[in-house]
């Protein structure tokens, strides 16, 4: 297990142990992260390994990984902290009965750490084992600008208050990670205190080496033929294009199914794995399907 | 800083025998570079990126260079322009020689044009018009009644200094938007939701017995706008009014990405977001390459759908088109790909400038086959008009004028 970080080579190497195949300027980005306690803030397109990053990352550093899904409306009774309702008036039943109910100690005692429901940005705050967590705080762009002024408030000083308990203060920072789909912008002041990358669609050596370290029991034949596909595929006019992620799950359906090579029969089966709107599907089922594989074979022929 | 980390990280050695002001005084000029390339670089983030080299080996040109590019760029947009002005600076740093040409980087982004270009109203000093200053009741009588002229008077058979005017006037228009019920929760005196922090904050004193109750509702956000506004050949005549109009809606709206095409489409919005007015609407006309050129309506919303929509549609935006309708590209194109843009909003409405005129029948064909996806079909030729999209974008539209069409929702 890794848990101190020397160099850019080091994140490299790591990652590939964890079966995670990245750019060196991915890594670099990540080391700095870690070395400037920033946090790294990933965009790209959906199904290009996002959120892989934090998983790997707290695996790496050897943390518990926190994670934070976000939605419109998302709000610190979800995001931070709920006081325990049914604790609480359950304890004033139990005063009442001991005859402390009027005893201003304990009334105040309803409101301390014991009654407090913990959620993922106040757990984040808190070290386990002397260890920071990994904090990964997933699709920003579904949450509302509301949030994300108050993520903002808890990124620059790692504190949150809570008025009836007082300012809980981290120890030790969280590693954060932050990832956006880009279905909005989000706002440069957030941006300007994270490490920002883009990470892009992988080019064809690099997709069939994730798909040779995530489905190994994939033919070899196979996985080329599948990785060459879906790169043509994201040449194509389409509204969504195919993710690493999509492609993984296609050579694992056409494993399933018993493919030792790509038919055209087998793609036009299982095009809905790769292509998820309707418009895509009838742009691309039959003819163009057809050129498509006929190009991969004809460059298999040629030792493309 | 991580304290699992020891702090005692070995220190690269720098190749450069030049110290640390040198490499700060080298960061700072490359900064100065991307802000004259229309980056925000802060200098907060430029002591990070002095803090961050500092762990690194300064001779890996792609290490420093991926470094610099997390740390200072926030955009994708911006990655590639970063890229080059990179490894130009690289370059001349390398050869000692301390100049970038500027030019070089500039001259690939699109000139200023000159075009659309709208005189000013006649200064007052050196008129060569004479200024009218005639007795003061007098002059807000003739105003008034001049205003009301004015307020119906066609875009395109205003003289210069009547467009003037109507710049003022529209940035005093009130522009107020159509709300939806988000899902974030608000306060209420009733409402559908308890709640129970307050409801128990409130009970601890009669002991626990939920006696007063709180409550809470969802909360009405404003509506987002997208406007996709035609700048083609035909449409000349208004270019310049609507990208003001444009400019008065971003600013009192907030929420607004803005769009202009002819055969491409162009993302203006942040070109409008500048304070001033003409700087605004010269920095949007300046970013645009094909103005006064052919339309292809159907191909710009095809490429706003494929591009733009999953990233500016979200939360029920209402999207305008703006356009004539006089199109070179394909019908049937054009329906689909309305159809795909009519079911991704809340509303779509389309502004036309003809429709103004008398007589005029939206018989174009690609009319015709927009028309069917389109919520509402309703006039752009003169500041009535506007006021009347005012009102429908809030929501309170008497639907008189212009044509209602029902949306016909298909699939």
């Amino acid at each position: 297990m890794t848990r101190t970080v020397e160099s850019i080579d080091q994140i490299v190497q790591a990652l590939k142990d964890h079966m995670y195949i990245a750019d060196r300027s991915l890594a670099t980005a990540i080391f700095l992260a870690l070395k400037l306690g920033r946090p790294l803030f990933l965009e790209g397109e959906p199904g290009v390994g996002k959120t892989e990053v934090a998983k790997v990352l707290a695996d790496l550093l050897d943390r518990p990984l926190i994670r934070l899904q976000c939605y419109e409306g998302l709000d610190v009774n979800t995001a931070v902290y709920e006081w325990n309702y049914t604790r609480q008036m359950l304890q004033i039943r139990l005063m009442e009965a001991a005859g402390t109910a009027r005893d201003q100690h304990a009334v105040d005692g309803l409101f301390s750490e014991e009654f407090l429901l913990k959620r993922p940005l106040l757990q984040a705050l808190e070290s386990r084992n002397g260890r920071a967590p990994v904090l990964l705080i997933d699709e920003l762009d579904r949450a509302d600008e509301e949030f994300e002024a108050f993520l903002l408030e808890v990124l620059s000083d790692f504190q949150i208050t809570v008025p009836e308990l007082g300012t809980i203060r981290a120890q030790e920072p969280p590693v954060v990670v932050i990832t956006s789909n880009r279905t909005r912008e989000i706002h440069d002041a957030l941006k300007r205190r994270c490490l920002y990358h883009w990470i892009d669609y992988p080019g064809f050596e690099k997709e069939y080496q994730i798909v040779l370290a995530k489905v190994p029991q994939a033919p070899d034949r196979l996985a080329r033929q599948v990785v060459g596909f879906v790169q043509a595929l994201r040449g194509e006019e389409l509204y969504k294009l195919p993710g690493v992620a999509e492609t993984l799950d296609w050579v694992t359906a056409l494993v399933a199914l018993d493919q030792e090579e790509l038919t055209e029969e087998a793609i036009q089966e299982t095009l809905g794995v790769l292509l998820k709107y309707r418009d895509d599907i009838q742009r691309i089922r039959g003819e163009t399907v057809r050129q498509l594989l006929e190009r991969l074979q004809q460059g298999e022929a040629l030792g493309l | 800083m991580m304290s699992a980390l020891p702090e005692t990280a070995p220190e690269p050695t720098p190749p450069h025998p030049a110290g640390k002001g040198q490499l700060l005084r080298n960061i700072v000029h490359f900064a100065r570079l991307l802000r004259a390339l229309g980056m925000d670089v802060t200098p907060t983030q430029i002591l990070d990126l002095v803090a961050a080299l500092e762990h690194m080996d300064l001779g890996a040109k792609q290490d420093v260079k991926a470094a610099a590019r997390a740390i200072l760029v926030g955009r994708r947009e911006h990655l590639e322009l970063f890229d080059e002005a990179f490894e130009l600076f690289w370059r001349a740093h390398r050869h000692r020689f301390p100049r970038v040409d500027l030019g070089q980087l500039l001259r690939k982004r699109p000139a200023p044009q000159e075009l659309l270009r709208m005189a000013e109203p006649p200064s007052k000093g050196k008129g060569q018009e004479p200024e009218p200053d005639p007795e003061p009741e007098l002059d807000k009588i003739f105003t008034w009644s001049d205003t009301e002229v004015l307020r119906r008077k066609d875009f395109a058979r205003m003289s210069e200094y009547e467009l003037a005017q109507v710049k003022a006037l529209m940035e005093e228009m009130r522009w107020d938007l159509d709300t939806r019920r988000s899902r974030r929760l608000e306060r209420a005196r009733a409402g559908a939701q308890l709640d129970l922090r307050r409801t128990f904050r409130r009970n601890t004193r009669y002991g626990g017995e939920p006696l007063e109750l709180a409550w809470r509702q969802r909360k009405e956000k404003r509506r987002p706008i997208v406007a996709l506004c035609d700048i083609s050949g035909s449409m000349d005549r208004y270019s310049r009014v609507l990208l003001q109009f444009l400019y008065a809606i971003t600013h009192s709206l907030g929420r607004v990405e803005a769009f202009v095409f002819g055969t491409r489409l162009t993302r203006i919005t942040r070109q409008l977001r500048i304070r001033d007015i003409d700087q605004a609407v010269d920095a949007a006309a300046s970013q645009v390459e094909d103005w006064a050129g052919g339309t292809r309506i159907g191909e710009a919303v095809r490429s706003f759908n494929r591009h733009w929509a999953r990233r500016v549609l979200g939360q029920g935006a209402m999207v305008l088109i703006i356009s004539d309708g006089w199109d070179r590209g394909d019908p049937e194109l054009l329906g689909q790909e309305m159809d795909r843009l009519h079911r991704s909003c809340h509303r779509l409405i389309w502004l036309n400038p003809l429709l103004g005129s008398p007589g005029y029948e939206p018989l174009t064909r690609g009319i015709q086959a927009a028309l069917p996806h389109v919520d509402e079909f309703l006039p752009v030729h003169n500041l009535v008009s506007l006021e009347q999209l005012a009102q429908v974008l809030r929501g309170d539209a008497p639907r008189r004028h212009g044509w209602r069409v029902r949306p016909r929702r298909t699939g």
